[in-house]
């Protein structure tokens, strides 16, 4: 187990990292949410709204916009790991090796 | 519509059998450890274990489900498809890092990291077990129905088929044969939706417009089938749905698990990305296959009896669609597919029940992780088996119930019971081990209470002209209970322990944050 690692969570990378992911995850959380709930809100106030059919098109906007949150869905997903991969996991690859050098984790 | 024995059904799952049994052969010579039991060794790639994720959720119930729910009242079945999927966004962020930095084979191991053992493991063992046992009876019970359509198999040999094979892949081949039978299962069902979805659209020159205009002018609602209708008609239960669907994804313990067969947290990202993708890509042929059983099916003498409904109910319609479009091989191809994707979700979630049983109430609880690895090895094949011969006899019992809302019951659990313990257990330091077991408990019984009062069980199953409670969905009371729950009685916890597991919650943190210390994958 890994109670020793005070000085480590005072690291300027740690610090970093949990900045940075928390700033990501919780943002993209909020939008996500917001997105979804604005979906359900509307088909619970305004049903008649999402079946309004666009222009001369038997498809409804509801259909349009439900295959846009499954969409967005996906696309919030892929910004996360894209700056996982790409900042987080670099900073937390660098932690993990301070601490091992210090002999820390390896279990 | 054939009674009979459908030959090329039953010889594509023939083959689908051998190959599994053969997996599940290979599988049980590297069944050595208890590593390998419950997460193949931690050995799985991100693009595997993303497969497999999506051979666990995507099950029988909403291949059919929703192309019936799209069948009968078309936009309605695509809340369901959304809400499936925005749990994903919710078990990326939330969750799977720190459930795979924290855990080890079961997510009760991330809720006992700084809690006390025995009542936290309890409680995320019946959380578990409650999930897993809705679930899987509403699946034998809907896995024998559609056998004894497609193959003219009698109702409880087809249940006791099921629940055999599913014995057979997880008590030989654990984790790893039941991980490649989902993998398999999910590049059929893949397969076999997209050719379903693509022979629908070809008809209509691959422009989805055509296709609607096509439905409206064949249902009786007509343009109504275009908007929200009457699944969700108040906004308490429209906001009570969405928060089921969205937080119960990320509580079902079968799909938590899998989370542990990857060797690391960026694996876990990945694995998730690609579910969801997969799991994304498969709603959406779904709705296409739904509003295609409008245009092909309704006002079909073939398909429908003489009330004009569909022949074996709305369940069918994906499966008629197929024999339409087809004829008898695609028929074939795709009976198949839905009998190995009920097998593959039986299994997942029998592994999971039988985890809880080996892992957290055996090894954790009972002997107080005194026990050797032989033994807890039994037990864990002794509960599969235990599990197996119950879904069976359940599945037998429960063929003349109606069922439908046991994957409701299942998911308002997830979200109120699983998901709140283990969100509050990684993100939030003030939680104590009291305050999670009277919030979870609270959380566990409100759903399961309001689920029996509702019009669901009191009306449909019971009998009774009105229910006690008026809406269908709990899971914006029984939510709100186990949060309110849990923060109450963990602020007022003044005890030592208490003081101690908010100690604890800063390293906990780091870990979960760093990976480091982390449970590794096998060496080879």
């Amino acid at each position: 187990m890994s109670n020793h690692t005070p000085h480590l969570r005072h690291s300027e990378e740690y610090i970093t990292l949990i900045k940075e992911r928390s700033k990501s995850k919780w943002s993209l959380l909020a939008l996500m949410l917001t997105v979804y709930y604005g979906f359900i809100l509307t088909i619970a106030f305004d049903p008649a709204l999402l079946g309004t059919k666009i222009g001369e098109s038997d498809t409804s906007y509801g259909i349009v916009v439900g295959l846009g949150v499954m969409l967005f869905s996906f696309l919030i997903m892929c910004i996360y790991v894209r700056k996982a991969n790409q900042v987080l996991d670099p900073l937390s690859k660098k932690l993990r090796e301070n601490a091992v050098s210090n002999g820390i984790g390896a279990e | 519509m054939n009674t009979g024995i459908n030959v090329i059904a039953v010889g594509m799952f023939g083959v689908f059998v051998l190959l599994t049994l053969g997996i599940t052969y290979w599988a049980s010579k590297k069944m050595t450890t208890t590593k390998s039991f419950y997460s193949a060794g931690g050995n799985i790639t991100g693009f595997q274990n993303g497969l497999a994720i999506a051979g666990d959720y995507m099950s029988a119930a909403s291949f059919l489900g929703i192309s019936a729910l799209v069948f009968s009242s078309g936009f309605d079945g695509l809340i369901y498809s959304v809400g499936f999927l925005v749990g994903w966004p919710i078990v990326l962020l939330l969750i799977a890092e720190p459930l795979r930095n924290l855990g080890k084979y079961t997510f009760s191991d991330v809720a006992c990291y700084r809690l006390k053992q025995r009542p936290t493991r309890i409680l995320a063992a019946c959380g578990t077990l409650a999930t897993v046992a809705l679930y899987l009876i509403a699946q034998m019970v809907g896995a024998g129905k559609l056998i004894q359509v497609l193959f003219g198999l009698e109702y409880n040999y087809a249940v006791i088929v099921v629940g055999v094979l599913m014995i057979v892949y997880v008590t030989f081949g654990g984790m790893i044969a039941t991980t490649w039978v989902q993998i398999v299962k999910a590049c059929m069902l893949l397969f076999g939706a997209t050719l379903l979805a693509g022979m629908v659209l070809s008809h209509f020159n691959f422009n989805p417009d055509a296709l609607f205009s096509a439905a409206i002018e064949k249902h009786a609602k007509g343009d109504a089938i275009m908007a929200p209708g009457g699944l969700v008609s108040d906004p308490v239960s429209a906001i009570s749905l969405g928060l089921a669907l969205m937080f119960g994804t990320a509580g079902l313990p079968h799909i938590l698990m899998r989370f542990f067969t990857v060797p690391d947290a960026k694996q876990a990202n990945i694995s998730t990305l690609y579910a969801t993708g997969f799991i994304g890509y498969f709603y959406i042929l779904t709705s296409v296959i739904g509003f295609g059983a409008v245009a092909f099916l309704l006002q079909n003498p073939d398909f429908l009896d003489a009330n004009g409904k569909l022949v074996g109910g709305d369940n069918m319609a994906a499966v008629h669609l197929s024999s339409f479009l087809g004829g008898n091989v695609m028929l074939g191809f795709i009976s198949a597919v839905a009998f190995a994707t009920i097998l593959a979700v039986v299994s997942g979630l029998t592994l999971s029940g039988a985890s809880a049983i080996s892992h957290d109430l055996y090894a954790n609880v009972f002997s107080d992780g005194k026990h050797d690895e032989k033994k807890e090895m039994k037990i864990s094949r002794y509960a599969t088996i235990g599990l197996g011969v119950a879904a069976i006899f359940l599945g037998i019992v429960f063929e003349k119930q109606n069922v439908a809302f046991m994957v409701g019951l299942a998911f308002a659990i997830a979200a109120s019971a699983n998901f709140p313990i283990l969100f509050l257990s990684i993100y939030w330091k003030k939680l104590t081990t009291r305050g999670a077991v009277f919030g979870g408990w609270a959380g566990l019984l409100t759903a399961t209470i309001l689920v029996v009062i509702s019009p669901v069980v009191w009306v449909d199953v019971f009998g009774f002209t009105t229910a006690i409670f008026p809406y269908k969905y709990p899971a914006l009371f029984s939510m709100t209970v186990a949060f309110v729950g849990i923060w109450l009685f963990s602020i007022t916890d003044k005890s030592a322990s208490a003081v101690k597991e908010q100690e604890a919650f800063d390293d906990q943190y780091f870990r979960a944050q760093t990976g480091i210390g982390a449970e590794e994958a096998a060496k080879h």
